[in-house]
C-alpha cells in the first residue's frame, strides 16, 4: 500500500469527481459535501465508468406512495445499467454482498506534510500551500 | 425535463482518449443494433418537401398512441441513453458523427453497425402520408450523415410498414444501393405482422434478397401486453419478450416463412430465451391442431430454425451462465445476433456482456461471424 496523491483539494468542487489512474487502474474521486471517496472505475456489472454517473440519494420508503430521499449525493449511480453504489463502502444497494466495487481510503493532506513524504506525487507538482488528495493503494 | 449534462472535463484522463478498457485484445463486433439519432430536427428539412416540413412545424410527429409528444412510460434516463454518452457539446447520444466513433465504433471495434433510426423517424405517424415522407427522408439522410461517411454504417431501410404499397415503392428505390443492409420494421403494428396485408413487404424483401429486422417498441395504440396498459416501464421493457412471442407466432403460423422460404428474419431487442419454449410450445399444439392451418408442411420450428435470427441485447443474465449456454444452444448458436443498443441505457458491452464458457468459435459466431452470413458483408 502507497500513499498517492490524485489532485488538489480545490480543484474538485463539491459534487464533482477526477478519473485517476494509478498503477494503471482506473480509480473515481468523488466530492462530496468537504468528503472526498474513491472507487474502482468500473462497474462489476458490465464494466461502465463509475466516473461518468450520477450522484443520488438513497431512497428510502415506509410504505405505499411514500418515500424519502437520504445521504443526498453518497450514491453514485452507474451510467449504463443504473446499478447503485454506496460511495463510503463500494456496496450495491441491490446486491451488497456480490456486486460491490473496490473502495480505497482516501484522505486530504496540507502540501507541507505531502512535500515530507512517504508520497507518491511523481505525476503531480506539490508546493507547501493548499491540500491535497491522496488515495491510499 | 431538465437534463443534466454531463461535465466531461473531469471525467476523462488525458490520455488515453479512447476509454479504458478491460481487455487488450477484443474481438471485433457486428453489431446489430445501433441508434443513431438527428442534433436537431433541421437535420431532415433538406429531404422533406414544403408540404411536410410545414406539418412537422405545425403538428409535430403524431405517432398512433396517447401521449404524442413523449414516450408512454418514463425511461431509465434521459433520452433512454447511457449517461456517457452525450456528445461533448451536449448533443444527443448517437447524434454526432465524430463523437460516436470515438466513443462507440472505435471504442468497442465494430467492424459494421447496422442502424435503426427510432427517432424522429416518422413511422405509423396518425398521418399515413406523412410517414412516407418522412421514413424516407430518414433513409437519405442515414446516408448522408453516416454511411456515406464511416463505411463501418449501415443503413436500413424504413418503410411505412401500415402502406404496404409505399412500403414497396420504398423498397425499389432504395434495394440496389448496398449501404442498406435490411428492411426495419417495428414489432407492434396495427395487425401481427403474419398478416397478409404486410406481405408485399415479404414479397420485395424476396426478390432483394434482404432481410427482414423487426425492432421492439412500434405505435399500433394497442399496449404492449395482450392484457391492456401496464403500470411500469419496467413491465413494458420486460413485455417486449411476450409481444415478440405474439409476432414470430403469426409469422410462422399465418405461413409466411412457408411462402418466403428465402427471407431471413431479425428480432431485435426482445431477448431470446423464450424462443426455446415458444418452439415447443408452437410445434406441440401444432402435432393435434395442424388441420387448422394446412398451409404449414413442416413444424414450426423448423421455420424459425432456418429463418429467424435473434439478437441478443438486452442480454438475460441467470445466477448460472451454463443456463444461459444451454438456451443459446437452444435457439442455435449459429442464429444469434451480438447487438449493443448502443447509446441506449441498457447497452450491451461485448466484452462483458456474453456468459462465460463459450468457445471461442461460438463467441466468434455470435459476435460477428453469424451476421457477416446472413448481411454477405
Amino acid at each position: 500500500m502507497a500513499k498517492h496523491v490524485v489532485a488538489t483539494a480545490a480543484e474538485i468542487p463539491d459534487g464533482g469527481r477526477k478519473l485517476v489512474e494509478i498503477n494503471g487502474r482506473p480509480i473515481a474521486i468523488f466530492h462530496v459535501k468537504g468528503e472526498f471517496f474513491a472507487l474502482y472505475d468500473k462497474c462489476p456489472h458490465e464494466g461502465g465508468s463509475l466516473c461518468t454517473g450520477k450522484l443520488t440519494s438513497l431512497v428510502g420508503s415506509d410504505g405505499p406512495g411514500r418515500y424519502s430521499l437520504s445521504r443526498q449525493g453518497e450514491i453514485v449511480r452507474c451510467p449504463w445499467h443504473g446499478w447503485e453504489f454506496d460511495l463510503r463502502t463500494g456496496k450495491s444497494y441491490c446486491d451488497p454482498v456480490k456486486m460491490r466495487v473496490r473502495n480505497y481510503a482516501v484522505s486530504v493532506e496540507p502540501g507541507a506534510r505531502v512535500v515530507e513524504g512517504p508520497y507518491r506525487a511523481e505525476t503531480f507538482p506539490v508546493s507547501v500551500e493548499g491540500e491535497y488528495v491522496v488515495v491510499e493503494v | 425535463m431538465t437534463l443534466e449534462v454531463l461535465d466531461r472535463s473531469q471525467t476523462e484522463t488525458a490520455a488515453p482518449a479512447a476509454p479504458v478498457r478491460a481487455k487488450p485484445q477484443r474481438l471485433s463486433i457486428i453489431d446489430c443494433d445501433f441508434h443513431p439519432t438527428v442534433k436537431t430536427i433541421d437535420e431532415l428539412k433538406p429531404y422533406l418537401s414544403k408540404r411536410w416540413w410545414e406539418r412537422i412545424q405545425t403538428y409535430g410527429l403524431r405517432p398512433r398512441h396517447a401521449f404524442v409528444n413523449g414516450d408512454p412510460y418514463p425511461k431509465a434516463a434521459p433520452r433512454a441513453a447511457r449517461r456517457d454518452a452525450w456528445g461533448p457539446d451536449g448533443s444527443q447520444p448517437g447524434s454526432d458523427l465524430a463523437f460516436t466513433q470515438q466513443h462507440y465504433l472505435d471504442a468497442y471495434d465494430v467492424e459494421y453497425a447496422m442502424m435503426g433510426p427510432l427517432y424522429p423517424s416518422g413511422q405509423a405517424d396518425q398521418d399515413p402520408e406523412f410517414t412516407t415522407a418522412m421514413v424516407s427522408a430518414v433513409n437519405d439522410w442515414q446516408l448522408d450523415a453516416w454511411a456515406h461517411r464511416d463505411k463501418r454504417l449501415k443503413a436500413s431501410i424504413l418503410v411505412s410498414y401500415e402502406d404496404p404499397q409505399s412500403s414497396v415503392a420504398e423498397i425499389e428505390k432504395r434495394a440496389g444501393d448496398k449501404s442498406f443492409a435490411q428492411i426495419l420494421l417495428l414489432t407492434r403494428t396495427n395487425e401481427p405482422l403474419g398478416r397478409k396485408r404486410y406481405w408485399p413487404i415479404y414479397e420485395a424483401a424476396e426478390r432483394h434478397g434482404l432481410p427482414v429486422a423487426m425492432h421492439v417498441f412500434g405505435y399500433s395504440g394497442f399496449p404492449v401486453s395482450g392484457t391492456g396498459w401496464p403500470s411500469y416501464y419496467l413491465e413494458e421493457t420486460t413485455g417486449h419478450s411476450a409481444a415478440c412471442q405474439s409476432v414470430v407466432a403469426s409469422l410462422v403460423l399465418e405461413g409466411v416463412f412457408e411462402r418466403f422460404p428465402d427471407v431471413k428474419f431479425i428480432n431485435i431487442e426482445g431477448g431470446f430465451g423464450w424462443l426455446a419454449a415458444l418452439s415447443w410450445r408452437l410445434d406441440k399444439h401444432w402435432s393435434r391442431l395442424r388441420a387448422e392451418v394446412p398451409h404449414l408442411k413442416r413444424p414450426p420450428s423448423e421455420y424459425l430454425r432456418e429463418q429467424l435470427y435473434i439478437t441478443t441485447q438486452p442480454m438475460d443474465e441467470p445466477e448460472s451462465p451454463r443456463q444461459l449456454i444451454d438456451l443459446m444452444e437452444q435457439v442455435g448458436m449459429d442464429r444469434l445476433l451480438f447487438a449493443t443498443d448502443y447509446p441506449h441505457w441498457d447497452f450491451d458491452d461485448p466484452a462483458r456482456a456474453l456468459p462465460r464458457g463459450l468457445t471461442p468459435e461460438q463467441t466468434r459466431a455470435i459476435c460477428s461471424e453469424n451476421a457477416r452470413k446472413l448481411f454477405r458483408l
